[in-house]
């Protein structure tokens, strides 16, 4: 039986935006005269020309969550995402419609809540998991475990102020991450840490959803939705405009928010951010996969064509060009570079296409920046674009992988099995 | 078993105290207080030496002034003792006014990231001071004792009127710190207010100065029932509870319950505002 654990029935929220006009003062007395106003603003600032704008951050959202479903909210910058959770967990107030929350909610908007700096990782823990919401004895029971989790132990009575920020994120998630309640409200707190830690954090999220608790998952993070959410919201400017299976809503986000460009297309990098001379510059770049495959989308273990056209301000050799992967975090994963073979390319004036090849990709699915290198070989860039563009690395069209590898990157194997002799 | 549900959609008009959830979340409240109590102090140099320092400078400056150079009267006891004995329950109010009006905003973390009844944290801020107040309270003990001053029976009072000196830094604190949240002028009414007030309160003087009917009027200032009571209380002085500390007490409970249906009033404007 699908008991429902969330009901929202047109909830909205809306913010009042003053903007003040400028006005020009014409004469010193008027200026003086606004200048005092300027000291009482309440008195005073009834005469201003002032302009009301409402803003709806969340509109008339409706939506049904059955207990033990696990779902995303994605959408852009500003789409309402957090105020939604914020509305959800009874942080702030809707100005409109109703909700009905049907079991213990715990909140997790982001990592550290309540933590005081002066305060041991002991002390912190019971403090924050207080605040989260667990009770004393429940904390007490969990201690060990949180503890094992954070990989702390020999720092549990030094102030938390001491501990280096992995340290005391590894903490601060531990407690969170141990909070049961029945609907579990997630927003982004994955964002956080390096590589093994999102990893790590993402596996205990996979545990969570698994002992059938309801999850709502507010996330940027297409990957982390795609694995853990079978079903997902789209919002866009407050309105829950997609509600359905994750796979159909992360494609048409990633359509209409021009995520990661498609394959074969030239990206324009001329508004990228980057660093050097641009003695050589980076005009635009375009990536495929294997040319058969998945419509030239680049997979997970195939191969990965990155062409590039690059602007030279004059004839000149090139000893070092690069292209690398990294993820979303900024991890550098790959990183080739003609100087490691000895190759240097003879640009000629103005614009030049070079082609790189990467044979096998030895990466998981997921999205990755890619980052492009032009300099000197003594580490002076002509032009280097540290996040060029992004592309998404699909899961392999064969092999029936039915799971996706837990580490960042893949390496073939085999494994043999043979009956093992009688132990002695 | 049933889950419970928790409905949410905007309030409109009076709203309830939310007192059975706040007792609900007592464990949190202890927690709060517990935190403050243990930072109070940290990175300090004289760590908690700061609970008595205070009164016991302002009592030493009062003996000088008022006491030596102005002659005050002190209800026949000796003026050091008659001004700090109306200094250790004062500086206790005065603190918990003062933390408790910045108390939202100093907490805004928690305010914008997570939920609980939000009156949790007036309230912890003003009941941290607990701890200054007992350190300061056995220097008075000391003082009593160096005075030849005896506990009396009369001293069984105190707890009632620490309760109304904590109500009324409770009542008070509401509203400023939920005023505070919107009008961050507040920190800077917030010392004058302190010092008006000193000077509004028999600290310094005794109210055996006015004459009545002035005298309970004057009580409107739940203060003057809690000063006038803990010198009755340990030193003896003909304050005895009375019609002043009826309407002490009946003053201090309305800003309590005002202040509380106020700030559950501005609560749910919180998290945006602060």
């Amino acid at each position: 039986m699908s008991e429902t654990a969330i009901r929202a029935e047109g909830i909205g929220k809306h913010y009042e935006i003053t903007h003040l006009a400028r006005r020009r003062h014409n004469t010193l007395r008027d200026s003086l005269a606004a200048g005092v106003r300027g000291l009482l603003p309440v008195w005073g600032g009834g005469r201003r020309s002032a302009t009301r704008e409402t803003i709806w951050a969340v509109r008339e959202v409706s939506f049904e969550i059955a207990r033990g479903e696990v779902v995303g909210v994605i959408g852009g910058n500003g789409a309402g995402k957090s105020t939604l959770l914020k509305i959800l967990s009874r942080i702030t107030e809707p100005s409109a419609g109703r909700a009905e929350i049907r079991g213990r909610v715990g909140s997790l908007l982001e990592v550290g809540t309540g933590f005081h700096s002066e305060l041991t990782g002991r002390e912190n823990t019971y403090l924050s998991g207080a605040i989260l919401g667990m009770r004393h004895a429940e904390i007490e029971r969990k201690f060990d475990a949180i503890v094992d989790f954070a990989e702390v132990e020999q720092f549990l009575d030094t102030p938390v102020k001491h501990y280096s920020s992995g340290m005391y994120l590894r903490l601060a998630f531990a407690v969170a991450a141990h909070l049961d309640p029945e609907i579990l409200l997630v927003d982004e707190v994955l964002a956080v840490g390096d590589v093994n830690f999102q990893r790590k954090c993402l596996g205990k999220m996979d545990d969570v959803a698994r002992a059938g608790r309801t999850v709502l998952f507010v996330s940027h993070n297409m990957d982390a939705v795609r694995r853990l959410c079978p079903r997902s919201f789209l919002l866009e400017r407050g309105r829950l405009v997609a509600d359905g299976p994750t796979e159909g809503i992360v494609s048409r986000h990633l359509a209409r928010a021009g995520g990661p460009a498609g394959p074969d297309a030239w990206i324009d990098l001329d508004t990228a951010d980057r660093s050097g001379s641009r003695e050589v510059r980076f005009a635009r770049a375009r990536y495929s996969g294997e040319p058969a495959a998945l419509a030239g989308q680049p997979y997970a273990g195939g191969a990965l064509e990155i062409e590039l056209e690059l602007v030279a301000a004059e004839a000149r050799p090139l000893d070092s060009l690069a292209v690398s992967l990294r993820t979303p975090g900024g991890t550098r994963l790959v990183d080739v570079d003609i100087m490691e073979h000895g190759q240097a390319l003879a640009l000629t004036a103005g614009p030049n296409r070079v082609r790189f090849r990467l044979a096998a990709v030895h990466l998981t699915p997921g999205r990755y920046t890619v980052g492009l290198w032009a300099g000197r070989t003594s580490g002076e860039a002509f032009d280097y674009l540290e996040s060029a563009f992004e592309l998404e690395l699909f899961a392999a069209p064969y092999g029936g992988a039915a799971r996706a590898s837990n580490g960042l990157v893949t390496c073939d194997f085999s494994v043999t099995h043979e009956r093992a002799a009688a132990p002695v | 078993m049933t889950a419970p549900v928790t409905v949410i959609r905007p309030t409109r008009g009076w709203i309830s105290l939310g007192l059975g959830e706040l007792w609900a979340y007592r464990e949190l409240l202890y927690f709060l207080v517990w935190r403050d109590v243990k930072v109070r102090y940290k990175q300090t140099a004289l760590g908690a030496a700061w609970a008595i320092i205070q009164p016991f400078f302002t009592m030493v400056v009062f003996s000088l002034f008022f006491g030596r150079l102005a002659r005050m009267p002190s209800d026949g006891v000796p003026y050091p003792v008659f001004a700090f004995a109306a200094l250790v329950p004062w500086t206790f109010f005065a603190t918990g006014l003062t933390q408790s009006s910045n108390s939202l905003v100093a907490s805004q973390n928690l305010l914008k990231k997570v939920y609980f009844p939000r009156l949790a944290i007036p309230i912890a801020t003003v009941l941290s001071g607990g701890v200054d107040f007992v350190i300061a309270f056995l220097v008075l003990l000391g003082m009593m004792a160096h005075y030849d001053i005896a506990l009396g029976v009369n001293a069984l009072w105190l707890p009632a009127l620490l309760l109304l000196a904590l109500v009324t830094a409770l009542g008070v604190g509401f509203w400023l710190a939920a005023l505070n949240v919107k009008y961050r002028d507040v920190r800077y009414v917030v010392p004058f207010l302190v010092q008006f007030w000193l000077f509004a309160t028999p600290i310094a003087y005794p109210s055996s100065l006015l004459g009545e009917p002035w005298r309970t009027l004057y009580a409107l200032n739940p203060m003057v029932g809690v000063v006038e009571g803990f010198r009755w209380a340990l030193l003896g002085t003909a304050t005895a509870p009375g019609a002043a500390l009826a309407v002490s007490a009946a003053a201090a409970l309305l800003l309590l319950v005002g202040g509380a249906y106020y700030f559950r009033r501005m609560e749910k404007t919180f998290a945006d505002l602060v």
